[in-house]
């Protein structure tokens, strides 16, 4: 059911925060291996050329059509020119000349459309597929970084490099680079044809046009800033609604609707004022460089036309001055572009410093070490099954150096008994799991199944042997029948079905718009804490590890429903190893023995009625919860 | 959307015609450019004359600065106009989502609200800002350089019939082609992070299942499939620039090879030529211009779309006229009735509360008990009417909730909600929800009632100290007890409790409970998943699936109720029960 306090989801969809499960290391504030300045511009550059590699022909392509394209481009309005020179007055005009001109006009343009369209292709491609072998790779990554990495770096922000900065990437050093380039190019050869006609009116357009540049500078500065406030007012609006609208159900059961709304135009009135100026100095930026570029081109016709009328301060032709006017047209353009690709440029170079920051953190060791007497045959380095024997063998371990969690920690449990961890928050029972699985790697000591040190196994072979119910009830989007069988991915649905009903999960996914074929959203979307829950002890129903983990597998179930859930988990845990840690004490009554956990310590073992006749901790704890 | 345009845009028309007049002024200008500079080469150049060469260059820099005047007006307008829209359109919008129904925020759903709010009417000014500035331009200079073209040489002017044409069926054929892709291409971004998302959510058990392959596979398919779709909208829009650079060079060619008979023949002077060149130039931008405005406007007007659909999103919470006065009211009469209640979420196929009746009477209290997802909250929900019952009717203090007025309901009913939400603010600002007036001495008391008072006044500027957003500041416990006294303040009639001390420890509840069974005349509901908090009402309510279960004391229900001996064994001994 959708909690009606909160909307259909919180708005601040948690992604900025850590989402690190049960991990409780140092949370993503200080992050000095993902530190992205340590790049130098050629290392970035070497770093994406090798990313651009494979596509090494249509990136030569690329910036060879697109230099010739832009050369051919600049040429027209010469040819142009020199046409329109044929046409003097009436009964002179060269037929010759000017068919053989437009005949060559015509050529050259052909030429630099389609060398523009095949830079234009290349260009695009040559991005895209960058685009998403970066992304590929750095995907990979996630899947090889330790989860210490994940749990104590913003997802948000991981999420963002994969997503965004590769994107900004693509856009900036791969086309952004070209459009650089090709501005520089069209700046230089632009230079060169103008002087190659007429020295003093080209040094006319070059002393005219830093006005323009100039114009354009002063109101990108003023509008920079008033836009930057026009954010800040937007910012706080956002901020604003998303709170009110995400409590819209408290506000209206406390009858304030009214004066929310008289907040929220009182800060629309600020933002209106503030949108209105950003939006006005904004809109200046072009017809202010118009209005100069007019100057300009009046200014370039008058002394063009005086030249071609007393040859002075240089003789030139009327169509001479029309491919001047046109120069003095597009001379500005690149001037523009490049202004607006140097910060794309440099926010490309920002992203791939974050993306490369990423890739290059150091992965997770698969094998920490050799085994200290090798296996004697393959046969007994990878067995057919785990007993479940496992041992801790003074353990020591803490997330932060300053503040150990765990030390010299010894346990030993049989194979196919039932233990279980009990104490208060933050005791370190669900690290002893993040440990025993290898999430985390030890400080000291050892951990042993079936008498083999787990750090000389692959990580692959160690999880192998265990099965899991986590804290955090993890769905991905697919369908429900996709979900519980995760962990058994070729299962029937006869198999799921069978899954489901042990979880007492069968009644609720019957309930769904498409039982089992229902999609459950990212998260599992609209389903309740308890059903996700149910789900994911569906999941681990379906398969047959050694040793059983449960970590919290029940906190978000109804006590009924818990007890005919435990009932399905008795059943699984015969014959196995299992370790339970529960906060709810009645469900682990059963358990062969119960380890009670503070700050880190093993402090008392035994039985149920054991552990409560001593009276001591667990007795204790026990009481608390069960006093009404 | 029309309707939406007429109705926001209206109180603004006069702006918005002084704007786009001041914009046509503009063009006319810009529109004479090639004629005069025609005529600095026909009469200045043929003629040696330097001075009429000077005069028209002093002219041409006249209406450059006079059409800069005129630009600025236009701008100016656009802005207000288009700021003017907005900030009237995000009050509308705000005002909208603050009266939906909670079936209605369900639905759209927060973060899509605020987003509509906010980019949505951002996209709406910027449409309306360049409808503005642009879109008059951009036509009105396509079709001026045509017809100025025709005025000089009939013949030459075919010309643009043929090219204009041509390079606006070429954008057409693109964009037609590549809009639906942008969709499509979103989509497939969106699963790109979707999947990135979940495999950082989902760390521990990808690695726990040793599905890190299956995963990577699952991104790759992804990533391909998103870099496909965007080099096909590449590849069709490569096709754009070098199409146009093509064919308004083609089109100069035709205009000077036609052009070379008809000045032999005395027919066109060169200055008229050029004149013909640089228009073509004009038309053919313009009409690239135009395309892309089209972008722009596909854009705002989904979005005004979307934002038609909140704006007219009908309300289906009537509110009553009838105003309650709890105080008034017969002891006799009781605080809540609910007659043959239901009621369904929209979409769903169960009922989420099916048949409830039951009657509480004045100064006692109705526990409520039953497991996750059997109504619980769901019921609170209908006697302060954020949901209207399906079916039945809701009475308080003899009122159908339907007729009475949501401000003198809601003064009667208090809630405190499972969740326990504070807004940003100071401790005051929020305990002064239910009576803005209320003063000190009130606030205290219900602050010591919900046990709250000592760690408030612990707080360094007590009741100013600050509440940020969510009550990230205070612990679980400390907000829901805030939540209490919020609801405490301005003395209501009818308190429901929702889960609201779960995450107090059992010695401050007890107290709680104490100092909630004083106050004389309050009555209660208290919704719960633990027995010990309902034992001990007049009343318990057993609600399985949105069905009663059961309904009586502990005691009957203990012998009768099934489900009810079932959740009282899973918590509590045999010994606590009895």
């Amino acid at each position: 059911m959708p909690n009606p306090y909160t909307g259909g989801g919180s708005a601040s969809a948690a992604m900025a925060t850590v989402r690190g499960g049960s991990g409780k290391g140092p949370r993503g504030s200080a992050s000095p291996e993902l530190e992205a300045s340590s790049y130098s511009v050629g290392q970035v550059l070497l770093r994406m050329l090798s990313f651009v590699r494979p596509h090494i022909v249509s990136l030569s392509i690329s910036f060879v059509a697109a230099t010739v394209s832009v050369v051919l481009q600049l040429y027209v309005p010469i040819l142009t020119g020199r046409a329109i020179d044929c046409l003097v007055a009436p009964g002179s005009v060269g037929f010759a000349a000017l068919t053989l001109t437009l005949q060559r006009l015509a050529l050259t343009v052909a030429l630099a459309a389609a060398l523009q369209w095949a830079a234009g292709y290349c260009t695009n491609r040559l991005s895209y597929e960058t685009v998403r072998d970066l992304r590929t790779c750095a995907f990979s990554k996630f899947e090889r970084l330790p989860l210490s990495f994940v749990d104590s770096h913003a997802h948000g922000d991981l999420l963002s490099r994969v997503v965004n900065d590769v994107d900004q990437l693509g856009d900036g050093l791969l086309q952004g680079f070209n459009q650089l380039f090709n501005g520089i190019v069209a700046i230089v050869v632009t230079l060169a044809f103008m002087l190659s006609i007429s020295l003093p009116v080209a040094a006319l357009v070059i002393v005219l046009t830093p006005l323009s540049v100039g114009a354009a500078a002063l109101i990108a500065r003023l509008s920079a800033k008033s836009f930057a406030r026009q954010q800040a007012i937007q910012g706080e609006l956002g901020g604003f609604a998303e709170e009110t609208i995400t409590n819209q159900k408290l506000v209206s059961a406390f009858a304030r609707s009214t004066s929310e709304c008289e907040r929220f135009s009182q800060i629309n009135q600020r933002l209106y004022a503030r949108g209105e100026r950003a939006q006005f100095v904004s809109s200046l930026t072009n017809p202010s460089t118009r209005l100069v570029n007019n100057v300009i081109y009046a200014a370039v016709a008058l002394l063009g036309f005086t030249c071609v009328i007393s040859s002075w301060p240089s003789a030139l032709t009327v169509g001479q001055v029309q491919s001047f006017l046109s120069y003095a047209n597009q001379y500005m353009k690149p001037f523009n572009e490049i202004s607006s690709v140097v910060t794309q440029v440099q926010t490309a170079f920002a992203s791939a410093r974050r993306v490369l920051a990423l890739l290059d953190a150091e992965d997770e060791k698969d094998v920490l070490r050799a085994p200290e007497t090798p296996p004697a045959d393959a046969a007994s380095a990878c067995p057919e099954r785990f007993e479940g024997r496992i041992d801790f063998e003074s353990v020591s371990f803490s997330y932060a150096p300053d503040h150990p969690l765990i030390t010299g920690l010894s346990l030993h449990i049989p194979a196919g008994k039932r233990f279980a961890l009990v104490g208060p928050t933050g005791c370190g029972k669900t690290t002893l799991i993040n440990l025993l699985l290898r999430f985390y790697e030890l400080d000291a000591g050892r951990i042993l199944l079936d008498g083999r040190d787990t750090a000389t196994m692959t990580k692959e072979t160690l999880r192998s042997a265990f099965g899991m119910v986590l804290q955090e009830s993890w769905l991905f989007e697919g369908t429900v029948a996709q979900n519980i069988s995760y962990g058994r991915p070729g299962a029937t649905r006869q198999q799921i079905e069978q899954a489901a009903r042990r979880a007492h999960a069968h009644k609720f996914i019957m309930q769904l718009p498409q039982g089992y074929d229902t999609v459950v959203g990212e998260d599992g979307g609209s389903l309740s804490q308890g059903q996700r829950q149910l789900l994911c002890i569906a999941r681990v129903m379906l398969t047959d590890p050694a040793v059983l983990l449960l970590d919290e597998a029940t906190s978000s179930i109804d006590t009924r429903t818990e007890l005919q859930v435990q009932d399905a988990f008795d059943r699984m845990m015969e014959g196995r190893t299992s370790l339970v840690v529960a906060h709810r004490l009645s469900t682990i009554k059963g358990a062969d023995c119960i380890l009670a956990m503070r700050d880190g310590r093993l402090i008392e073992s035994g039985t149920h009625e054991e552990l409560l006749s001593r009276g001591g901790f667990y007795a204790k704890l026990y009481r608390s919860q069960f006093a009404s | 959307m029309r309707e939406l345009l007429s109705r926001f845009v209206a109180p603004y028309r006069v702006r918005l015609a002084l704007g786009v007049s001041a914009k046509v002024v503009e063009v006319f200008f810009d529109l004479a450019t090639p004629v005069i500079v025609a005529r600095m080469i026909d009469q200045g150049v043929a003629a040696h004359d330097s001075s009429v060469v000077l005069r028209y260059a002093l002219l041409l820099m006249g209406l450059a600065i006079v059409g800069y005047c005129f630009t600025l007006v236009c701008q100016k307008m656009a802005a207000l106009v288009a700021q003017g829209v907005g900030t009237d359109l995000r009050d509308a919008l705000y005002q909208k989502a603050m009266s939906l129904s909670a079936a209605d925020v369900d639905r759209i759903s927060t973060p899509s609200l605020v987003t509509r709010l906010t980019n949505d009417v951002n996209q709406i000014q910027v449409a309306i800002a360049l409808g503005i500035r642009q879109l008059v331009r951009w036509p009105v200079l396509a079709v001026g350089s045509m017809v100025a073209a025709l005025c000089i040489d009939v013949g030459l002017g075919l010309v643009f019939f043929v090219c204009i044409p041509v390079v606006g069926l070429v954008f057409w054929l693109v964009m037609s082609r590549s809009v639906p892709y942008f969709r499509v291409m979103q989509q497939r971004l969106d699963r790109v992070s979707l999947v990135c998302r979940e495999a950082l959510s989902g760390a521990r058990v990808i690695r726990a299942f040793r599905r890190g392959d299956a995963e990577r596979k699952r991104f790759r398919e992804a990533a391909f499939a998103q870099a496909d779709t965007a080099i096909s909208v590449g590849r069709l829009s490569a096709v754009l620039n070098p199409s146009t650079l093509l064919i308004m060079n083609l089109g100069v060619v035709a205009i000077l090879w036609a052009s070379g008979q008809r000045v032999f023949e005395g027919e066109l002077t060169q200055g008229q030529v050029i004149a013909f060149v640089n228009y073509m130039g004009q038309a053919l931008l313009s009409v690239v211009f135009v395309a892309n405005l089209v972008v722009v406007f596909t854009r705002g007007a989904a979005s005004a779309q979307r934002v038609g659909e909140v704006l007219s999103c009908p309300a289906s919470l009537v509110p009553g006229s009838e105003e309650l006065d709890a105080d008034a009211t017969d002891a006799a009469v009781p605080a809540l009735e609910l007659a043959d209640v239901s009621f369904w979420y929209e979409g769903a196929r169960e009922p989420a509360i099916s048949g409830v009746s039951l009657s509480l009477g004045q100064g006692e209290t109705l526990g409520i008990i039953g497991g996750t997802g059997s109504g619980k909250s769901t019921l609170a929900n209908l006697v302060v009417r954020l949901y209207d019952a399906g079916a039945g009717t809701v009475r308080v203090f003899g009122h159908d909730v339907r007729t009475l007025s949501f401000g003198s309901l809601r003064r009667a009913v208090a809630i405190v909600p499972q969740q326990a939400s504070l807004l940003s603010g100071t401790i005051r600002s929020n305990l002064s929800w239910r009576c803005p007036d209320a003063d000190e001495s009130a606030l205290m008391e219900a602050l010591e009632r919900a046990q709250a008072a000592d760690f408030v006044l612990a707080k360094e500027g007590a009741l100013d100290a600050p509440v940020e957003a969510g009550g990230k500041n205070f612990s679980g416990g400390q907000r829901q007890r805030l939540t209490i006294a919020r609801a405490l303040v301005g003395s209501p009639r009818l308190l429901i409790l929702d889960d609201s001390a779960s995450a107090l420890d059992l010695a401050t509840d007890a107290r709680l409970r104490e100092a909630l069974g004083s106050l004389s005349g309050l009555s209660r509901i208290v919704i719960s998943q633990r027995v010990s908090s309902v034992m001990g009402a007049d009343e318990i309510l057993v609600l399985d699936h949105g069905h009663v279960a059961g309904l009586g004391t502990h005691r009957e229900l203990y012998s009768s109720c099934d489900l009810y001996r079932e959740i009282c064994l899973s918590q509590l001994s045999e010994g606590e029960v009895a």
